[in-house]
């Protein structure tokens, strides 16, 4: 076939194809290059977290990373009970999550299915802004407005840094991104079933939960589920709004020493390179990767277990 | 002439009837003046070729056109006497009494049994559901196929088979008529016969319209006929309007218009 299609052409057509094929194959090595180094740098990180992370367990068993309840690195009896840094995360995360589900969930709700073009218009760039500013920003709000102005005349006697203010203002932090992922699984959600429900006789409110809701069930959920990665994860606004108190337990009007805080305070130069409450950051970062990749884990089977597929 | 009387009709009631019916979207018109009868208990396809309209049109009857912010209709449609763009006229309720099955099968993502149920919880009902479910399952001729999984989820069956759930959905909440949009345009032909027999079916008892592209679709399961066409603007749009309305074998053996005539012997369209 390509003989003949030679054949009938004039000297005047000549593609360069083994040039052609130089190029292609260039291309494609450059691209795979560049996206190889994601995949070095993760197994870098992990590979570092697990080395330090060996070498800390060399000295502190496993056990007593577990099942102490006291985390003082930095004494003489040193105690290392991660439920102390964990507790601290679970509350602040989980004030932000209170915070976040509900508030981004409705302005999702808000803005996809009630808000007209122009509220869009207006609310979509605000949120974005809202996303875009830095953590260490919403750090000092939190430290210098939420505590003292609000918080504090509210529940007297609430100490200077503490748990709710920083779980708050995280959630706030975090909201946006509930909305923009929860909208985007709202929106995806066939006109044709919203139609389905109205031609039945359903209000919008009643197409909006029996049916819009249920059928971005799986969206909403892995939005959820990376907003709490991202709590778990960030690090400035529990730095300097929560404190740097290690306290186990659930009581939120004290300050806390959560995973992140306690990886900056040790690295910000509090023990000496090589020490065990130096090598104690790495234990308790890789108690991190492992919390986030489940959750990670977690939401790409839910997402598969209960996504819809509509044609 | 282009323009059309209502079908006379002596023997029963007439249950929706549009009259100088124009539907605009934004600044564009794209029915115009149409004028239609629909009699209680008959079958009432609309046909023409695509753009004319007659989806518009069908759209009017329970106000899933208010849905989309630019469309705009005018003139008037009564619902047994009521008019249905009337001010006090709540298009929820009016929706409760006339169904609507849509051209893709469009079940819910919840299981059978809810899928039928929903209609019905919303609307108020408050008697037996699984008596209701599975009469309208019966109904639709689809209760055989599924009584033993009705926790399955309605995206689970086959598309002739959630086609016939959608019916069943829309006749679970007691509508006085019933509106489809192709039903089975996205159907095989198995599927579509089995929807055909059941349109025959459902005619003892309520009032269908049926719009379709198969014109054997609609002398098939049809007692009346509306031909629609369309006719291009100065503006490059299209006006869909009604031709001619009569008695489906006399569409179809003997129309009244030429446009009628090389339509239905696939001359355009």
């Amino acid at each position: 076939m390509t003989a003949e299609l030679r054949l009938s052409r004039s000297e005047l057509w000549q593609p360069n194809r083994n040039k052609n094929k130089l190029v292609e194959n260039t291309v494609k090595a450059i691209t795979a290059a560049f996206a190889f180094v994601s995949v070095i740098a993760t197994f870098g990180i992990v590979l570092t977290l697990i080395v330090e992370t060996i070498h800390f367990f060399g000295v502190v068993s496993p056990l007593r990373f577990i099942s102490e309840t006291r985390w003082t690195p930095l004494f003489s009896s040193a105690q290392f009970g991660i439920i102390v840094l964990i507790s601290a995360t679970l509350r602040t995360a989980g004030i932000a999550i209170l915070v976040a589900l509900p508030l981004g969930l409705l302005s999702a709700i808000c803005l996809s299915e009630y808000a007209g073009v122009r509220v869009r218009k207006i609310l979509k760039p605000l949120l974005e802004i809202l996303a875009g500013i830095p953590t260490v920003v919403f750090g000092y709000f939190a430290l210098t407005l939420v505590t003292p102005q609000l918080l504090q005349p509210l529940i007297p006697g609430l100490s200077g840094l503490n748990a709710l203010s920083a779980g708050l203002v995280l959630g706030l932090a975090i909201m946006p991104l509930v909305t923009s992922l929860s909208e985007d699984a709202i929106y995806a959600v066939p006109r044709s079933l919203r139609d389905g429900a109205y031609a039945l006789g359903a209000t919008k409110r009643e197409t909006i939960i029996a049916v819009v809701l249920p059928a971005a069930l799986s969206g909403i959920v892995s939005s959820l589920i990376l907003a709490v990665s991202r709590a778990i994860g960030e690090t400035m606004i529990v730095t300097l709004a929560a404190g740097q108190t290690p306290n186990l337990g659930i009581d939120p009007t004290v300050a806390v020493l959560t995973m992140t805080a306690y990886i900056v305070q040790i690295f910000k130069g509090d023990a000496p390179a090589g020490s065990i409450a130096y090598l104690s950051a790495y234990a308790v970062g890789m108690t991190l990767f492992v919390m986030t990749l489940l959750l990670n884990i977690f939401s790409f089977w839910f997402v598969r277990r209960f996504r819809e597929k509509y044609e | 002439m282009d323009s059309n009387t209502p079908l006379p009709n002596g023997t029963s009631e007439v249950v929706l009837r549009a009259k100088k019916l124009n539907v605009y979207y934004g600044s564009n018109r794209a029915v115009r003046d149409v004028d239609l009868d629909i009699s209680e208990n008959t079958v009432v396809a609309f046909i023409g070729p695509s753009g004319c309209g007659k989806s518009t049109v069908l759209r009017c009857f329970n106000r899933m056109n208010d849905l989309i912010a630019a469309a705009r209709v005018e003139g008037s449609i009564t619902f047994r006497d009521d008019d249905i763009y009337a001010p006090n006229v709540d298009a929820v309720e009016l929706r409760s009494r006339i169904g609507m099955v849509f051209q893709r099968p469009n079940p819910f993502p919840k299981s059978i049994y809810e899928n039928i149920a929903f209609g019905a919880r919303i609307n108020g009902y408050k008697g037996n559901m699984d008596e209701l479910v599975e009469q309208s399952l019966r109904k639709a001729a689809l209760w055989d196929e599924v009584k033993d999984k009705l926790k399955q989820s309605g995206l689970a069956l086959s598309g002739g088979q959630q086609q016939r759930l959608c019916i069943a959905r829309a006749i679970a909440i007691s509508p006085e008529v019933i509106l489809m949009d192709e039903p089975c345009s996205a159907l095989d032909p198995i599927s579509t016969l089995k929807v055909e027999e059941l349109i025959q079916e459902l005619k003892q008892q309520y009032t269908i319209i049926i719009v379709t592209h198969n014109m054997q679709q609609a002398s098939r399961v049809s007692d009346h006929t509306a031909f629609y066409n369309a006719e291009a603007t100065e503006k490059g749009n299209k006006i869909g309007y009604l031709v001619e309305y009569d008695r489906t074998e006399v569409i179809f053996q003997n129309p009244a218009q030429q446009k009628t005539q090389e339509y239905i012997s696939g001359r355009f369209g």
